[in-house]
């Protein structure tokens, strides 16, 4: 649903939408949410994406999603600029502000570009349709016989040509013209869609001027460094801040008081060390003495926790899905396979770590945040202060990496709660220590699951289990279940299976649980295709050859859909025919017929569809005589439907091959009585230039399909593929991550 | 009072010497192009160039910068115009673009010293800088292209 407006009409414009200016405005929220959104604030009415052409001829476009780094505050202007036919060296991209009148602004779930690609289209060819009536008025010509070149509107039959500034006046004047009246671009037309081009900020990135949440200022701004509860949910009994006074620059200390179950986003409480720079704040937390009290999380303990885990999943839990009957298959007798997986807690560890600057002054809250939620950051200072939402303005700045981490404004509301303390605006940084031992963690999951298997090799009943700590308990201490983890790769298995059962154990949760770059799929995906690789290996088969018939002829697979999902679902339904084409497309680029897997040399693969996109992926793998593995190459494959910035997508999952072999290979979090045993990048370890994939070939299928998500489908299956390619290399089938826990040799 | 240039400026500094070059830097001047990422040099988003070498900044104290020369990235190029700076750009490196700062410092000192490198000799240059969005490939790829143009 969207209606635009020329809001050039309207007599408010103010900033970067100078006098004389075409603006449009488009709504983006629901018809519904809208008008109560309107009736709400009628006397304020903006709409929310702003376009507006300056008489000298600047394009501005409004970004109201976060950039960081998947490229929408590219890409979704360049989908207006191409539409409008605007020259796109013209085009300024303002940030915009936290604002419920933007619809959903998260920048999660991949989803940005699939969400507003068609508005984004509609609100330029508005622009560009009123632009030609300018012109042809002006000239006094049927509009039909004008056409548009990069910023100018052209009539052929008489040579004249009028630059988009120069009827910007003009075009301010005039109705927007009714959608049906309104002519989108061929796909053939399109100057900027699906071909290369640069991101916005990259001259800024490469130069270091690009303005990170680290690098916000405000003046007479303090520091401040939080040390906080090391077990979830401790309270400050006491503390001792003599010595951390004594520290040169530190102003005073401020103890934050420890959230109320459930935390939610609240801070976790603490104590807040102030000085004048970031580095004195730090040394003066290290000279706090803190009395903690007790936390009923300290009976957190990763092993026996895993051991837990492992026994709810040997038996029955809540069914999520059921095709057929697996229990009257499996009673049958004949060949049955189990396995169980596990998969450890890890870490966002985003390069730049969480950081913010608030400042509270008079009920009023102004914050400047590298945040995927900026409205999260409203709601959230809002409940903590009590104050209204209205009344806190969120600025977000460019996000050193996010993976969801940066869903979650904690560190934000630290900050807004200091500066309403202290009377000045407050900058938080939190130290890599803060960001590995007080994260919202990827869940730590166990999977089992069990197969049937006919005559031909292929399963006849497929049942697995799933349990891990949900989501669902940041907002509910009771949440024991997984909810929207489920449709992320586990009550969607694509698989031409008769008989299948997906099902979900409870878990308690003891630190905090949070989205992590694909989230509920990592998991799932590497239990799901290490066991069907498992059961090729089992018939003796090729991996490739299996994995196609194990997804079966080319169908749409029936799948139930929360009622509330069901309008985002309808455009993308799960069709078998596109998974089987990038498996064919990832063995063709990765030459897997020719290749010859054993001896520490291994190929494997694994296809996942995650955010409506499906992807292949092929791992190379070599393990030396002392079990180090090297991964000489990956070929990706992947149909994402329409591509807005194919080289983009390409270094999207580039990217996602080194986020997947950290994964994978190096990253787990373990905790001991409740405290993280892990605090930096000695001991939680990534992927470097010289461990991560050294090549990654990625293939994008060529579509007209809706656009589908890009930041995150690329990780699922690489875990699954390069455990499969060490089982090809080695003969050894690993069922936990990550690989460093496992002797190869 | 410690003195020493930064992007070829004379600069004092009176402050705690303890303090490392990374905090002066970003706090006190104001050169927020060098990034915190980890406080302890292992993931070089701070890096800068101290008298021409790939150092740290924040496992370098103000009190060993006295008489050095300290170039940021701010001291490159400000217009982009250096040769990596060029080649990350026509490459199209970065992805959220955090640690590139970093990872530029660290790829013109190494070209400095070596003009032609091979792979190898790039992957044990870059491999202290780390980048989780996992532009490795492209970093490897814009090194050898810098290296052209700059023979």
């Amino acid at each position: 649903m969207s209606n635009i407006e020329n809001v050039s009409r309207r007599g408010f414009l103010k900033g970067a939408f100078a006098a004389g200016s075409f603006v449009l405005g488009m709504q983006t929220l629901p018809h519904a949410l809208w008008a109560a959104y309107a009736a709400e604030a009628p006397a304020v009415f903006q709409p929310d994406m702003y376009l507006s052409i300056a008489g000298e001829g600047t394009i501005t476009i409004i970004a109201s999603r976060s950039e960081m780094g998947c490229g929408s505050r590219t890409a979704l202007p360049l989908v207006v600029a191409d539409e409008l036919d605007a020259d796109w060296s013209k085009v300024k991209i303002e940030q915009g502000l936290a604002d419920a009148k933007y619809g959903d602004q998260d920048t999660d779930g991949s989803h940005s570009v699939r969400s507003f690609f068609d508005q984004m289209r509609l609100v330029g060819a508005t622009g560009r349709a009123m632009l030609i009536t300018a012109a042809a008025n002006q000239w006094n010509v049927p509009a039909k016989e004008c056409t548009t070149e990069p910023s100018f509107v052209v009539h052929k039959a008489s040579g004249r040509k009028l630059g988009y500034g120069a009827l910007a006046a003009s075009a301010a004047k005039l109705p927007i013209p009714k959608k049906e009246d309104v002519i989108l671009k061929k796909r053939s037309e399109w100057r900027y869609i699906g071909k290369d081009n640069s991101l916005y900020d990259l001259r800024d990135i490469v130069t270091g001027k690009a303005a990170f949440g680290m690098d916000a200022r405000m003046p007479n701004m303090l520091y401040a460094s939080v040390e906080h509860p090391p077990v979830l949910g401790q309270k400050v009994k006491s503390y001792d801040d003599k010595a951390a006074l004594q520290v040169r620059g530190v102003k005073q200390t401020v103890a934050i008081e420890t959230f109320k179950p459930p935390h939610h986003f609240q801070p976790l409480g603490g104590v807040a060390v102030i000085a004048d720079n970031s580095w004195a704040a730090f040394q003066g937390r290290k000279a706090l003495k803190i009395d903690w009290d007790a936390s009923p999380h300290a009976v957190y303990n990763s092993e026996p926790f895993r051991k837990t885990l492992e026994s709810t999943v040997r038996q029955p839990g809540k069914v999520v899905r059921n095709v057929g009957d697996v229990d009257a298959e499996f009673a049958k007798g004949g060949k049955i396979i189990e396995a169980e997986y596990y998969a450890p807690h890890l870490a966002h560890a985003s390069m730049e770590p969480p950081v913010a600057v608030a400042e509270y002054r008079d009920g009023k809250v102004v914050a400047w945040a590298p945040t995927q939620s900026p409205q999260g950051v409203q709601e959230t200072i809002a409940s903590v202060l009590n104050i209204k939402k209205e009344d806190v303005t969120c600025h977000v700045t460019l996000l050193g990496g996010g993976f969801g981490r940066k869903s979650k404004p904690d560190q934000v509301a630290e900050a807004a709660v200091l500066s309403k303390k202290l009377g000045k605006p407050v900058k938080v940084v939190w130290t890599r220590e803060d960001d590995i031992q007080f994260d919202f963690y990827h869940s730590v999951a166990a999977m089992y699951l069990k197969a049937a298997i006919g005559p031909d090799g292929k399963p006849t009943a497929w049942l697995q289990r799933t349990a891990y700590p949900p989501i669902g308990s940041t907002f509910d201490v009771n949440a024991k279940y997984a909810l929207d983890e489920m449709g992320l790769g586990w009550n969607n298995l694509p698989f031409d299976v008769p008989n299948h059962r997906a099902e979900n154990g409870p878990a308690d949760a003891h630190v905090r649980i949070g989205w992590l770059r694909s989230v509920a799929n990592v998991y799932h995906a590497f239990a799901i295709h290490s066991f069907a690789d498992e059961l090729a290996n089992a018939a003796n088969r090729d991996s490739v050859q299996y994995l196609l018939d194990l997804i079966g002829p080319s169908r749409i697979v029936p799948l139930e859909t929360a009622p509330e999902e069901q309008e985002e679902a309808r455009p993308y339904p799960l069709d078998t025919a596109r998974l089987r084409r990038v498996v064919e497309m990832a063995a063709e680029k990765s030459e897997w017929g020719k290749r010859r897997s054993g001896k520490g040399h291994g190929f494997g693969i694994a296809a996942h569809r995650s955010f409506y996109t499906y992807v292949a992926t092929v791992v190379e793998v070599e393990v030396d005589d002392n079990g180090d593995v090297t991964i000489p190459n990956v070929w990706s494959a992947l149909d994402a439907g329409t591509i807005v910035a194919p080289d983009n997508v390409r270094n999207q999952f580039e990217g996602a091959a080194s986020f997947g072999a950290s994964l994978a290979m190096l990253s787990e979090i373990t905790v001991t009585n409740g405290v993280v045993n892990q605090s930096n990048f000695n001991d939680y370890q990534l992927v470097r230039m010289n461990t991560a994939p050294r090549h990654t070939s990625v293939t994008i299928v060529e579509s007209d399909a809706p656009p589908a998500g890009v930041g995150e489908p690329g990780v699922p299956p690489f875990a699954p593929a390069f455990y499969n390619a060490i089982y090809a290399a080695t003969g050894k089938r690993v069922r936990e991550m990550p690989l460093s826990k496992t002797r190869l040799v | 009072m410690i003195r020493f240039s930064v992007n070829g400026k004379e600069s004092s500094f009176d402050g705690d010497p303890e303090m490392p070059l990374l905090w002066y830097l970003r706090d006190v001047a104001g050169f927020t192009g060098t990034k915190f990422g980890c406080g302890m040099a292992l993931c070089g988003a701070c890096t800068v160039h101290k008298n021409g070498e790939a150092v740290r900044s924040c496992s370098v104290r103000m009190k060993a910068v006295a008489g050095s020369s300290i170039t940021t990235i701010e001291g490159i190029s400000a217009n982009g115009l250096h040769p990596v700076q060029k080649a990350w750009m026509e490459i199209k490196v970065p992805q959220c673009g955090y640690c590139q700062a970093g990872q530029i410092m660290q790829a013109v000192a190494f070209l400095s010293k070596n003009k032609n490198p091979n792979d190898e000799q790039i992957d044990e240059a870059m491999s202290g800088n780390l980048c989780r969005c996992g532009t490795y490939q492209r970093i490897r790829t814009a090194i050898h292209q810098a290296a052209k143009e700059m023979a």
